[in-house]
């Protein structure tokens, strides 16, 4: 009856070992597959930022988010669409530097200002780009005809549309 | 100027003190208000042992025969005494065997502090002697846990994992201390920990939900209520029966509820739940508001959920804001601990008597009381049966003693005729439902209430889990009474296979020991009752004695425990038989 759904997930932890082995075992344990992950520091210093991706239903999201903010060092946790949020992932090519000489499609991807190169050796060279998921499958789909000797794609990182209230619940805590 | 240096140094160092890490281990549980611990030694703990050894005049260290049993009886202590637990282990296999205690902790909201020693910090990772990763084994089933690899981290993290054990909705912590960390020295100096930061224990009450709820209570009809450990833990025994009394409203526990209210008060209507009272189950399929207090609606409680009081408004009083519509949808959840969300509604409610609404569930205990509970107390057939040994130990105890009981039939038996006259007699494992947990829990309750008397009632299954504890209550000299309730069967399991599995008893059989032979083998004093007319006697002589004392009753073989809810059945469709 409760269909899935993308959800983003942002916990604003303290920074300690342990605490990601922590956060997914609550996934582990109901059987739910993180799709993405991603860890950083925050807008707060000493504040550590997990974003994470999940298809679940909004029930679902809801219960694992109690368990979340249940853990000791967990300050707060929230739960997005992708229509609350500005999201982007990142991803690497590995090409091989041939494709560099005489390939129009290949100098059309590197001219029209969407991907980056970032390295070039004798051999290959490695290809940014930025985007969302759709973006960057399509452009998977179109290098793959010429050979992709590498791939990665990071984790999703997205900023709220909305106000994360850290520091006034930080702040609470110091008064 | 000099000399004033040197008096204002002179006081510091007064304050700090080097010692070593394994020092700062032991004052720091001073400095909590240990004064009893249970563990097992080994080689990645001995630093800490041998300073046991040094201040055994301020805490006590009662060796267990096996971890696991260390465990239990620091959870039977926490129990009974309301304060934390203390298990102590070492390294590896030591760590390891913690575990099972640790999660019947987790389930059960017992606050418990365990340490185990680990290799030394080079060593880490490297599959050293009696190396394991407890903290990545024990993550899943703490509130908490923590490796400490430098001595000087020792009482700041003690501080916090008492701090974290003990407050908001309880539970274990588990601190891994390297060997090395347990030789350096440091200064120490103790602080209590009052709070952290990212760590909200008791959420703010919202008087909005409390005015919410009391509004819905106030106009029902046919309210009931259900209530857990939350109003033991809470310690909210008082604010719980001003309120049930103000309205009049017919109360259920759970099985960890039990003796948060006296048995015998007029509105205690016994237990919910797979084995629990016809009246409470059927009815809480006909209430209009159903009023749950501490407690979390475990499956064995609700039955099938999608047919669990739909026709109620249900309000939630509740420490644990992730148990808030996890089960079962909440019309009001009233966020708080439940001592002071019951003392703020009490004003707000109206006097009422529902009388007719509590007709009916004398109505239905009458219907059980015929089926059932006259033959399970006073029954006339040839076996001696588990209820009529609960009845007679209620005769002698008038429900003054603190009831400790394993896993199986004669738990639910116990469950539902024990009586209890006083808040944390109740002790049992409910959510993990571990066998062997009866004997060391009682050992833990005996030592933290040595003026209450303690009968552990256990079956022969689960006397066996754990049989090794005999020892320890016999080389603490405590007067455990231990009850074996013998079918020679693991007889819940044997009762499931009789309803669902066509009476295949596929190793349930047990070929037991002589119990009593290996009862007197620890110096106990022993009884064996195989006749009805020898019961009351012996049930009677056991609880006279000021020492421990070991009563085995052969009950009969293939007794089933009624009434019951059939997994996934509705709590409305509970069988008398």
């Amino acid at each position: 009856m409760d269909t899935k759904k993308t959800y983003t997930v942002s916990i604003y932890t303290e920074n300690n070992i342990g605490l990601l082995n922590r956060i997914s075992a609550i996934f582990q344990r109901r059987h739910i597959n993180i799709e993405s992950l991603n860890i950083s520091k925050s807008e707060i210093k000493s504040v550590s930022r997990f974003t994470l991706l999940v298809k679940v239903t909004e029930d679902q999201i809801k219960k694992i988010i109690g368990q979340i903010e249940k853990q000791v060092e967990v300050i707060k946790a929230y739960y997005h669409l992708d229509e609350e949020t500005i999201y982007q992932e990142s991803c690497l090519f590995k090409l091989s530097a041939d494709l560099l000489i005489d390939n129009d499609e290949i100098q059309q991807i590197i001219n029209n200002n969407t991907t980056k190169v970032i390295n070039i050796q004798k051999d290959f060279f490695v290809l940014e780009k930025s985007g969302n998921k759709e973006d960057i499958e399509k452009l998977y789909h179109t290098l793959e005809k010429h050979g992709i000797m590498q791939f990665v794609r990071s984790g999703r990182i997205a900023i709220t549309k909305d106000k994360m209230e850290i520091s006034t619940i930080l702040a609470s805590y110091n008064n | 100027m000099e000399t004033n240096t040197q008096t204002k140094e002179k006081k510091v160092a007064k304050e700090i003190q080097a010692i070593s890490g394994a020092e700062a281990v032991v004052k720091s549980l001073i400095a909590e208000g240990v004064d009893l611990i249970y563990g097992y030694p080994g080689g990645a703990i001995m630093p800490v042992y041998d300073e046991f050894y040094k201040f055994q005049d301020k805490i006590q260290h009662v060796l267990t025969r096996h971890e696991q049993g260390a465990t239990h009886a620091a959870q039977g202590y926490a129990r009974a005494t309301g304060k934390v637990g203390v298990a102590i282990a070492t390294s590896g296999p030591g760590a390891t065997n913690l575990i099972t205690g640790i999660a019947d902790a987790q389930i059960d909201s017992t606050p418990l502090v365990c340490i185990t020693g680990q290799v030394a910090s080079h060593l880490l990772g490297s599959d050293a002697f009696q190396e394991t990763d407890i903290v990545g084994i024990s993550t899943p089933v703490t509130k908490w846990n923590y490796q400490i690899t430098k001595a000087s981290e020792i009482p700041t993290i003690i501080a916090k994992a008492f701090y974290i054990a003990k407050s908001g909705r309880p539970g274990p912590v588990l601190i891994d201390i390297t060997k090395d960390a347990q030789f350096e020295m440091l200064d120490f100096k103790y602080k209590k920990c009052t709070s952290i930061r990212s760590y909200f224990p008791v959420p703010k009450v919202d008087f909005n939900k409390v005015k919410d709820a009391a509004n819905l209570i106030n106009n029902a009809k046919k309210p009931m209520i259900v209530f857990g450990q939350g109003v033991i833990i809470g310690e909210a025994e008082t604010e719980f029966k001003n309120f049930i009394e103000k309205a009049n409203i017919p109360s259920a526990s759970t099985l960890l509820g039990l003796s948060a209210l006296e048995t015998e008060h007029p509105l205690h209507f016994g237990m919910v739940g797979m084995h629990g009272n016809y009246a409470p189950n059927m009815l809480t399929n006909e209430c209009d508001v159903l009023i749950a207090i501490g407690m979390r609606f475990d499956d064995r409680v609700t039955g099938d959920l999608s047919r669990y009081a739909t026709q109620a408004k249900v309000i939630h009083f509740e420490i644990d804001p992730a148990e808030i519509d996890k089960n079962v949808k909440t019309d009001v959840a009233v966020l708080g601990d439940v001592k002071e969300t019951l003392a703020q509604i009490l004003p707000l409610i109206d006097k009422n008597n529902h009388q007719q609404w509590i007709q009916k569930f004398k109505d239905l205990y009458q219907i059980e009381y015929d089926k059932i509970i006259q033959k399970d107390l006073s029954p006339t057939k040839e076996g001696l049966t588990m209820g009529e040994v609960i009845h007679q130990i209620n005769n002698v105890t008038k429900g003054d003693a603190i009831v400790v009981t394993d896993v199986g039939q004669h738990q639910m038996i116990a469950s539902r005729y024990a009586k209890f006259n006083k808040t944390r007699s109740n002790i049992t494992s409910g959510g993990l439902g571990t066998m062997g947990f009866g004997l060391p829990a009682a050992l833990g309750a005996k030592m933290g209430k040595p003026e209450k008397e303690v009968i552990a009632i256990m079956g022969d299954g689960g006397l066996q889990m754990n049989i090794q504890e005999m020892g320890t209550v016999f080389q603490t000299q405590s007067a455990v009474k231990m009850v074996i309730l013998n079918n020679e069967f693991l007889g819940m399991v044997r009762q499931w296979q009789e309803l669902f599995f066509d009476r295949r008893y596929a190793s349930t059989v047990m070929t037991n020991p002589d119990f009593i032979t290996i009862a007197k083998g620890y110096h106990f004093k022993t009884k064996l009752v195989t006749k009805r007319e020898e019961l009351a006697d012996a049930v009677a002589e056991m609880l006279a004695s000021k020492e421990s004392y070991f009563l085995e009753v052969r009950v009969e073989k293939e007794g089933n425990v009624f009434p019951m809810i059939p997994t996934g059945a509705s709590v409305s469709e509970i069988r008398l038989d």
